[in-house]
């Protein structure tokens, strides 16, 4: 029997009983519903959870475990099986809750203890995410280092994998175009997003305000493939127009680290921007007037009072914007190359820990060649290194915030 | 007296500023220009972004189609003569390719062309290798129609496209093995005649992606359909689920070290890199659940692992700007604390959940990384989807996966297809923003 077949009738038996069960209560109340302990939706309600939700749980477990206990010639005969013991559920949990109905049974608390249940359980789903990545991360990263070696991994400089064997696997040189990357981007995007926030906080007017704030923000609302596109096709020949062959003859070709750098660094602009403009409204404004009643001007009271008070969250604010820069992906898969190595040039081809996890593992999924298992481990560093970020920055954020509430 | 001035040294006046003053002054200019600067950089780079977007993209809207009568020629589609659908169904498109280069040829002579091009292999570059494939398609559903001429607008060559939008110049042609100078002179004649002629290009809004060598006929239409599965699945997946943990984080849980570590999952799950959420849907739904690549299905699921902690986030905000006077009153008045939540705080927090979804299904929409980790790069999206179970489970790209393929593709024609297709994504981004003020604006309450 299909699926839908199966839910489609367990819904329709929930149904029956909720009616069921809301009948059942109102006759125990000789029809006056004032007599109940709950109203009586609630007793219907017990009804049809009581059954429905353990028949449901059971097939979903049922669902992912069937493939990976039975082999496919036993399959009909477990679905049989399974179909039958999630009916016989749904009938004996129904049965039981109907039973139990009577006038003075508290179905209200029962029904709010479940749905407790189920609240706590959705959000124990963002420690299964975590753990979900962790375990994902850390099985295949453990069966790769089996494979290849962790000191070349971690200490090699040369990146080239061959699926024919013989790879060098090591993650220094992506480790460095990363860095290179996020650095030129930082470089753009901190001045111009830290100075833009200021501007707008300190010195806007409520009109100008109101237009740039949301038109930069619109940056931030732009999809990263725009970004990547918009470095492979526009940016890149640019570069490559003023410093390629034609030009200085720096360049060879329209990717580089400056144009995946340039780019990210015009994605991350509103990113700091926005952090920024939160920062600075949380100084207190009493400090600003006590600057300028000691005579001092606007932009004295900004670099010697605001900032300073500001700047371990502004730091915070940086910190995460190294680490958005770190994990983007698409700006370095359109823009960067995908040549790795280790060149101190930013108009050179370089690539990045995200470009080669895209690479390893797209095209042939063989999961068991270290050529596509370093992509985990590739992605455990990805994670470990942006966690760390992200932790030292919420912390500084967070401690900063309270310093003035 | 306070009058302490002596008259023998001369106070700078209050109104001519003194020298440290201007210096004062001037950095406190050229502070407040830098602040200028960078907010004009911005908005310049904003500018310069869009402004890519559209001049490469609008081109990707206009199609050129040629014209053509074909004489369905009965000596070549149906030599047995019986109409018997079988017999005509064993003709391949090479068999109609010479049909539709004859009606061309034959165009070119009716309006009196002067070309060097008499052949019709000469003129075969000039139409899109789809064109004989409808003729085909139309045949076999009319059989009847075999004898006749009938009228048909087939797509023309990339390189002829290209050259009636201005993107391909008679310079590049010089080192093109699929089109010649002539070609190009016939194809100019032809415009002038009316047989080859620019019009909206719908083919590409709702069409299917086409192999490599056809850029003329690919469309986003497929995959525009596999994103919306996609969304179908996080809309249905992440709102209850970051309603349900929401509620109890603001509402019910209690401050231990349980609630500590979920929200410090939270706030960390919203900064991982979005490729990492691909590591896991492959990992998990594809290595260990055995689910089908490129399915629609684990697209979703991955995108709801990635908006869940942004949704939560924004139903939070709301949840909490609800002021508590309103579970107070309904407590009050004999409510459990579970109805005063469910009756009364979170209808009123609803617009604010909406925005928060709207919004975070926006970012899922434009998402590329982690698709292409579950297999939607590489994948040619021709077919549509035949219903909702295999719009959900078969394969499918979606359409910033679609962009990106279309990006990589070695042809030149192909990236105006990929910034059509961002403009098509940018729209759906753009409305669903809109909707999300305007629901902000109409329905949420200042307390």
């Amino acid at each position: 029997m299909p699926v839908s077949w199966l839910i489609s009738i367990l819904l329709t038996l929930a149904v029956i009983g909720y009616f069921a069960g809301q009948a059942r209560a109102m006759r125990s109340a000789g029809g006056d519903p004032r007599n109940l302990h709950s109203r009586p939706g609630y007793y219907g309600a017990h009804v049809a959870l009581a059954g429905l939700l353990p028949a449901l749980g059971l097939l979903v477990v049922w669902l992912i475990l069937q493939p990976l206990v039975l082999d496919h010639a036993r399959a009909a005969t477990g679905n049989l099986i399974g179909t039958i013991a999630i009916l016989g559920l749904m009938l004996l949990g129904c049965g039981l809750a109907y039973h139990r109905t009577r006038r003075d049974f508290r179905a209200r608390n029962v029904i709010e203890a479940g749905v407790m249940a189920l609240l706590i359980g959705a959000a124990s789903i963002a420690i299964l995410i975590t753990i979900g990545i962790v375990l994902s991360l850390v099985f295949n990263t453990v069966e790769f280092f089996h494979l290849y070696p962790a000191g070349d991994f971690f200490f090699g400089t040369t990146w080239s994998p061959s699926f024919g064997g013989g790879s060098q696997l090591a993650v220094l040189p992506l480790l460095w175009g990363t860095f290179y990357i996020s650095i030129i981007a930082l470089g753009v995007a901190v001045p111009i997003g830290l100075f833009a926030a200021i501007y707008l906080s300190e010195y806007a007017g409520v009109r100008v305000r109101s237009v740039a704030k949301p038109m930069l923000e619109v940056l931030a609302g732009i999809p990263t493939i725009v970004y990547g596109l918009f470095a492979l096709l526009t940016v890149g020949p640019l570069l490559a127009r003023v410093f390629g062959d034609g030009g200085l003859g720096w360049m060879q070709a329209g990717m580089s680290v400056m144009t995946a750098g340039l780019v990210m660094g015009v994605m991350l602009i509103p990113f700091v921007s926005s952090l920024s403009d939160d920062i600075l409204n949380a100084v207190p404004q009493a400090l600003r007037d006590g600057s300028y009643g000691l005579g001092a001007t606007r932009s004295e009271t900004i670099r010697q009072v605001v900032l300073p008070a500001a700047l371990p969250g502004i730091a915070g604010a940086i910190l995460l914007a190294a680490s958005r820069a770190i994990g983007e992906t698409m700006i370095v898969v359109l823009g960067a190359g995908a040549a790795a190595r280790l060149s101190l040039n930013p108009f050179d081809a370089m690539t990045t820990v995200t470009a080669k996890i895209v690479s390893q593992l797209t095209g042939d999924a063989d999961f068991a060649s270290p050529e596509a298992l370093v992509a985990f481990a590739l992605g455990m560093t990805l994670f470990v290194i942006t966690l760390a970020l992200n932790i030292v920055a919420l912390v500084i954020v967070r401690k900063y915030r309270e310093q003035y509430e | 007296m306070t009058d302490t001035h002596d008259g023998s040294v001369a106070r700078p006046s209050l109104i001519q500023p003194d020298t440290r003053t201007r210096r004062r002054n001037a950095a406190e200019a050229r502070f407040r220009a830098c602040g200028l600067a960078a907010v004009v950089i911005g908005l310049i780079c904003l500018a310069g972004l869009l402004g890519a977007i559209v001049m490469n993209g609008a081109g990707a809207f206009q199609q050129t189609f040629i014209h053509l009568s074909v004489h369905l020629d009965p000596a070549k589609l149906d030599k047995k003569g019986n109409r018997d659908i079988e017999d005509i169904k064993k003709v391949s498109t090479f068999g109609y390719a010479p049909l539709v280069q004859a009606a061309l040829l034959q165009a070119v002579q009716d309006h009196g062309i002067d070309t060097p091009l008499t052949r019709a292999k000469d003129v075969k570059h000039l139409i899109s290798a789809s064109a004989p494939a409808q003729v085909r398609d139309y045949v076999v559903a009319n059989p009847d129609q075999i004898g006749t001429t009938v009228t048909f607008r087939v797509l023309a060559s990339s390189r002829v496209d290209g050259y009636i939008k201005g993107r391909v110049t008679r310079e590049d042609v010089a080192r093109d093995k699929n089109i010649s100078v002539e070609q190009l002179d016939l194809a100019d004649a032809l415009v002038d005649a009316g047989v080859i002629a620019k019009t909206f290009n719908t083919g590409f809004i709702l069409g299917a992606d086409a192999s490599e060598s056809r850029p003329e006929q690919a469309g986003i239409g497929v995959a525009m359909l596999g994103s919306f599965f996609m969304m179908l699945v996080v809309l249905g997946l992440s709102l209850p689920i970051s309603v349900a943990a929401s509620i109890y984080l603001e509402e019910f849980a209690p401050r231990n070290r349980l609630t500590d570590l979920i929200e410090v999952n939270i706030s960390n799950l919203a900064a991982v890199p979005s490729i990492v959420y691909g590591i896991l849907g492959l990992a998990v739904f594809i290595q260990f659940a055995h689910l089908p690549q490129s399915a629609p299905l684990v697209g979703g699921l991955v995108l709801t692992l990635m908006t869940l902690p942004t949704i939560i986030i924004a139903t939070r905000a709301s949840l909490k700007s609800v002021p508590p006077s309103i579970r107070d009153a309904a407590l009050g008045v004999g409510a459990s604390r579970m109805q005063s939540v469910l009756h009364h705080v979170l209808p009123l927090a609803m617009p604010g959940i909406l925005t928060g979804t709207i919004i975070g299904l926006a970012q899922a929409l434009g998402e590329t990384a982690p698709l292409l980790l579950i297999g939607m790069m590489g994948y040619v999206a021709t077919n549509y989807p035949g219903g909702l179970a295999s719009g959900f489970f078969d394969p499918n790209s979606a359409m910033p996966a679609q962009i990106y393929e279309w990006a990589k593709r070695a042809d030149p024609a192909y990236y105006e297809r990929a910034w059509g297709g961002i403009i098509i994504l940018m729209v759906f981004l753009l409305a669903m923003n809109i909707i999300a003020i305007i629901l902000r604006r109409r329905f949420e309450q200042r307390w």
